[in-house]
């Protein structure tokens, strides 16, 4: 009877056809082609939450730790979850505004989003970790966590180790694929920064499963996408914690850096720069009250002068310009000159210190005067070398030999920043000289007692001492000896390290000559005041001129003389005689490494070195201006961007001694001979051009 | 069981319809399983325990699995002779629960029967009035092409839609509008369907346009189709009249019906629901229901949100397209949609097996209406085949609202997915539309009065 109503069961079919297809049209919608559910779905249920690791430790010769981890707690807030806090409480603890909490709630949602959590207040002291801590459940979506901080036990070697900081935009641009994360910490610079991916370890990631209400059901997937921490490896270095520590001691109220080698591996004993500071005001809630002070401060507590310090190496220099000719046959041990106190051959003459005849009769008592007339004369031959056609060819084999040494480029050594400080190329002295036919070994002549414009950095000298200590080799200067359960990357990155540095064919015979001339110098030369107790050694002093005043005391050594096992030079800026001040330091600190403990007069000695105070009066000055106490206690850093910021503000300040702006462009015409010849005199208004 | 010792039973019965149900049950069991599976405790023996709702649902399910048999061995003729009866005593049951009735999530439509059950008379009551539908529209003296049918049919479905409305069962309400597509197929006029989406299609507009624009639309519209018919008007002033009453019944709807019921007559999260659909916020000062509730507890009314809707979504999108996994949803497993078990069943499906397991969900309830029209189509006699429209329909209506609600197609309202969300009372009664139908189906040679 309703069979004409046939076609109605059709267009039933057809409307729910219809209505299933919009129905699966939003299911592709939503399941297909939008992909914000499942973030959605992830935020609402899966709690993250990072596992660090402890950071490696490093450790000195003997073991001993020189930083540990200490733990410390950070107020987080997870800003999603921070409603009904009672801010009047926390506020009131925390001794901090309203405002000031909406600000750091808005940072914290900026950092890590609103579901994450971000740090609140960072590393609370014990007395706000137990208050908030007893009233934690009046402020929901805050709660304390963990974080391990670096502690110096020994309070030393800042310079070295570096810091830990936490990253900024600019690290994380870096470092994109290293998955680091706002609120982490990474090495900034020093052995931190250099052994980071070493000392970091894995981070950890567990995934927790979270209910409507925010409570921790389990773990997510039973763990399964779970990573474990995996903790940093410590790193063992060449430190002996008790050389590093007096000689930070001995630079007290200084300004100056010391460097200790060990010759047979180039593992790096002390490395001290000065002024410095103690490592432990740069970790945890200290830091944010030092480290603006350590940047503006004038004396650059930050700058680490053994690595990027660059100085004119004076006579130290003298025994490698004697291997040069030894070694190019300009001389022979027993060549001699007539010094009657000023070397006169380049026009103006230069002044020797001594005046007596026959102080410069051989190799070996020219060393131990250190006699001027004697060493120009053996440059000049280098650089007149009839060997090669002219000058300049003399000079470019003369550089490189320096460069063979260590000066001039970067040694390699394992921290970051570090300077190759300067010997000039031909090219510069083409371009102050004019073509190179018109200039010869006179017109640098100062070169050959370590002045003009060669400089050196503290740890170049050093290594130079190891060189000659070696007789002909050095290692690549070097902390870290090893690092805990190395894997082939790590050796790689150590490799260089454990390599022979063999790069002249100077005969031993040689080296012997100038060991010789070395020794003399502390039995009857410039240095036979200084003693080490049951070691024979050998050094060099240096006195070099300098644009910035007073002459630098420098003192190069290597102990025992017969089988080298330290190698050290001292740079004390503006102090005067290397003797006098450089050489004393040397040999305590070769003394402490040698027999590991400092006899009694030798202890008295320390203590007084120590309080001298050799601080130049502009500095001094500058304190007593910015109403600063004392410069703090010795150490350094070296953060290219950190002497930046300490440039501008020295700069903004009005307090910045002569820089080197103009170090090579106004240098002298080719016709301002007197310039030239002038760089022995301590005219240092002309040398300001010079040393950079 | 073998056709050589029962003949009677399994002769003619649809087996594909029953495997769909027997798969159906199955998958909601599991479904309940996946929203109560908690890891730390042995699932076998809270299961056996019968404290979760899925041993529940299971037990449920043997219980329906007897009623079923029970129907397919009553005779069919039972149906039709007990129509009427069964009809009145369900709305009499529906009125006695205004008297005895429990609440229950703020709908007192619950009758409390014996072992700590509740029986919700309203759902059964679809059942009894599918029959009564049936019963009438297959009387030999009722025309379906007359107006006066029409009218009485819409009163016998009216009649337990204004009661469940009465009990705050606005979904059970709804649902009875399902009954359209038998009374459809009998022959109501077309006109009166497209009248209807019309209606719908309004007041959606309502609610997406500016009042005062959508008049403005509605008259341009009107305007331009007097315009059309020109010549047409001087001949037949009717149609002007008629044109004329349709703009204002158009318009009155747009600038007072629609926001008389919304602010008046609804509750305010009612109505925040529907807006919300649109994407769009409802302020709840406009309603008068809540400016009551604000006078009376002197508290701030509360501003619902679509918490549901949006937990829902993110479980059915987080699943992507291969889904999350068997026990793996976190949103489940985290408990973040409300009423999963019952309303929002559908999200832990979409959320555990993704874009391909919806689909295939999808697909088995198609299969299955396609099957139950088939069905209908092939009686001989009206009144099963009005019966098996008023089943179609009902599953229809069920389907289609509770998915589009959990995925933000239909405002939320609270009407269960047949045979998947857990409830005795729905499974019960999607047990004994679907069990009628295949008896009735099983003399389907049989003229039945």
């Amino acid at each position: 009877m309703s069979v004409y109503n046939q076609n109605r069961g059709g267009i039933i079919q057809i409307i729910i056809g219809t209505i299933f297809f919009l129905i699966v049209a939003q299911l592709v919608s939503l399941q297909v082609v939008s992909n914000k559910y499942k973030l959605a779905a992830d935020n609402n249920a899966i709690f993250r939450k990072i596992i660090y690791p402890d950071r490696g430790i490093i450790y000195d010769r003997k073991k001993r730790a020189l930083l540990e981890n200490t733990i410390s707690y950070d107020l987080v807030v997870i800003p999603n979850e921070a409603k009904g806090v009672d801010t009047a409480a926390l506020c009131a603890i925390l001794q901090i505004d309203k405002a000031e909490y909406s600000k750091r709630i808005v940072e914290a949602i900026i950092k890590n989003t609103r579901v994450k959590a971000g740090v609140f207040e960072p590393f609370l002291t014990p007395e706000l970790y137990a208050q908030l801590n007893e009233n934690l459940y009046r402020f929901p979506g805050f709660s304390l966590s963990e974080r391990s901080i670096r502690s110096y036990p020994y309070n030393t070697a800042a310079h070295v180790l570096g810091y830990v900081a936490e990253v900024d935009v600019n690290f994380l641009k870096k470092h994109e694929s290293e998955g680091y994360e706002m609120g982490d910490y990474a090495g900034m610079t020093g052995l931190e920064k250099n052994y980071e991916t070493v000392l970091m370890g894995q981070r950890g990631v567990k995934r927790f499963l979270r209910d409507n209400k925010g409570k921790i059901q389990g773990p997510y997937e039973k763990g399964e996408f779970d990573t474990v921490a995996i903790a940093g490896k410590n790193l063992y270095t060449s430190v002996d914690v008790q050389v590093q520590q007096l000689a930070e001691k001995l630079l007290q109220n200084k300004i100056g850096s010391a460097v200790a080698i060990n010759p047979k591996t180039g593992g790096v004993i002390a490395m001290a720069s000065s002024p410095g500071y103690n490592p432990n005001l740069l970790t945890g809630s200290k830091r944010r009250k030092t480290i603006g002070r350590l940047l503006l401060d004038t004396a650059r507590p930050i700058y680490n002068r053994a690595i990027k310090g660059q100085y004119p190496p004076g006579s130290t220099f003298k025994p490698l310009g004697a291997l040069i000719a030894l070694d190019e046959g300009l001389i022979t041990p027993n060549f001699g000159y007539n010094c009657f106190g000023s070397y006169g051959a380049c026009g103006d003459p230069r002044k020797c210190e001594h005046h007596n005849a026959g102080h410069a009769a051989n190799l070996q008592l020219a060393l131990a005067y250190s006699c001027n007339s004697y060493f120009l004369q053996v440059f000049r031959m280098a650089i007149d070398n009839p060997k090669y056609a002219s000058a300049k060819g003399g000079y470019v084999k003369w550089k490189e030999y320096m460069n063979a040494f260590g000066f001039g480029r970067k040694l390699g050594v394992d921290l970051p920043s570090e300077n190759k400080a300067n010997i000039p190329d031909t090219a510069q002295y083409n371009k102050d000289f004019g073509n190179p036919r018109y200039w010869n070994s006179c017109y640098m002549l100062t070169l050959g007692i370590g002045q003009d414009r060669m400089t050196a950095t503290p740890l170049q000298l050093a290594n130079s001492m190891a060189f000659i200590a070696n007789d002909g080799y050095y290692y690549t200067p070097h902390f870290v000896d090893s690092i805990e359960s190395e894997t082939q990357e790590e050796a790689a990155q150590l490799a260089p390290f454990r390599k022979k540095q063999k790069v002249t064919k100077i005969p031993k015979e040689y080296f012997d000559v100038i060991k010789e001339g070395m020794h003399d110098v502390t039995v009857y030369g410039t240095a036979a005041f200084i003693k080490v107790p049951g070691h024979e050694y050998c050094a060099k002093t240096g006195t070099a001129q300098n644009p910035h005043g007073k002459n630098h005391s420098l003192f190069v050594c290597f102990a025992p003389k017969d089988n080298p096992k330290i190698a050290v030079a001292v740079i004390v800026e503006n102090a005067g005689y290397g003797s006098t001040w450089a050489g004393p330091i040397g040999g305590l600190l070769m003394e402490q490494y040698l027999n590991d403990t400092l006899t009694t007069e030798s202890q008295l000695k320390a203590d007084n070195l120590a309080q001298v105070d050799l601080m130049p009066q502009a500095i001094k000055n500058w304190y007593a201006q910015n109403n600063k106490s004392a410069y703090l206690t010795p150490i350094e850093y070296n953060n290219d961007e950190l002497s930046d910021v300490w440039d501008m503000e020295m700069l903004a300040e009005g307090v910045v001694k002569t820089k080197t702006k103009d170090t090579a462009p106004t240098a002298p015409l080719p016709n301002t001979d007197k310039t030239n010849k002038d760089s022995l005199l301590p005219n240092t208004d002309k040398k300001k051009k010079l040393n950079p | 069981m073998s056709s050589n010792y029962d003949n009677n039973f399994s002769k003619g019965t649809d087996l594909a319809v029953i495997i769909l149900y027997m798969l159906m049950a199955c998958i909601g069991i599991l479904a309940i399983f996946m929203v109560e599976y908690n890891p730390n405790s042995d699932w076998a023996t809270s299961f056996i325990s019968g404290k979760t709702s899925y041993s529940k649902q299971f037990f449920f399910l043997i219980f329906c699995s007897f009623v079923a048999v029970f129907i397919l061995l009553v005779d069919s003729k039972v149906f039709t002779a007990l129509a009427n009866i069964l009809f009145a005593g369900g709305l009499l049951l529906m009125l006695a629960t205004f008297v005895i009735g429990k609440e229950i999530n703020g709908s007192k439509s619950w009758i409390p029967i014996a072992g700590g059950f509740n029986l919700q008379p309203a759902e059964l009551c679809k059942i009894f009035t599918a029959l009564a539908l049936a019963k009438f529209i297959s009387r030999p003296e009722t025309d379906f092409t007359k107006l006066k049918s029409h009218l009485i049919a819409g009163a016998m479905i009216a009649l337990p839609a204004i009661l469940s409305i009465g009990q705050h069962e606005l979904g059970l309400a709804l649902v009875y509008s399902a009954f359209i597509f038998a009374m459809y197929r009998e022959g109501l006029p077309p006109f009166i369907l497209i009248v209807l989406l019309s209606f719908a299609i309004l007041v959606i507009a309502t609610l997406l346009i500016e009042p005062t624009l959508l008049a403005i639309i509605l008259s341009v519209i009107a305007g331009l189709i007097l315009l059309y018919l020109g010549k047409r008007l001087k001949r037949n002033k009717q149609l002007i009249v008629i044109i004329v009453s349709i703009w204002l019944i158009c318009v009155g709807t747009v600038r007072f019906a629609v926001p008389y019921i919304f602010n008046n007559v609804f509750e305010c999260y009612q109505t925040t629901r529907i807006y919300s659909m649109v994407g769009k916020e409802y302020d709840c000062g406009l309603n008068q229901k809540a400016a009551a509730s604000f006078v009376e507890s002197g508290k701030k009314s509360r501003k619902p949100d679509d918490y549901n809707v949006k937990q829902s979504k993110i479980a059915i999108g987080s699943g992507g397209f291969w889904g999350r996994g068997f026990l793996k949803g976190t949103q489940t497993r985290g408990k973040y949609v409300p009423e999963q078990n019952t309303d929002f069943i559908f999200t832990s499906i979409g959320e555990a097996f993704g874009f391909v397991g919806t689909f295939t969900f999808l697909g088995l309830y198609l299969f299955f209406l396609f099957r139950l029209i088939r069905i209908a189509e092939r009686q001989r006699s009206t009144f099963s085949r009005v019966y098996a429209y008023s089943v179609v329909g009902i599953f229809f209506f069920h389907i289609a609202v509770n998915i589009s609600m959990t995925i933000g197609l239909f405002p939320v309202v609270g009407i269960p997915l047949p045979l998947i969300s857990y409830g005795g009372s729905s499974l019960l009664t999607f047990t004994a539309l679907v069990f009628i139908l295949l008896r009735l189906d099983a003399d389907r040679q049989m003229v039945l009065r």
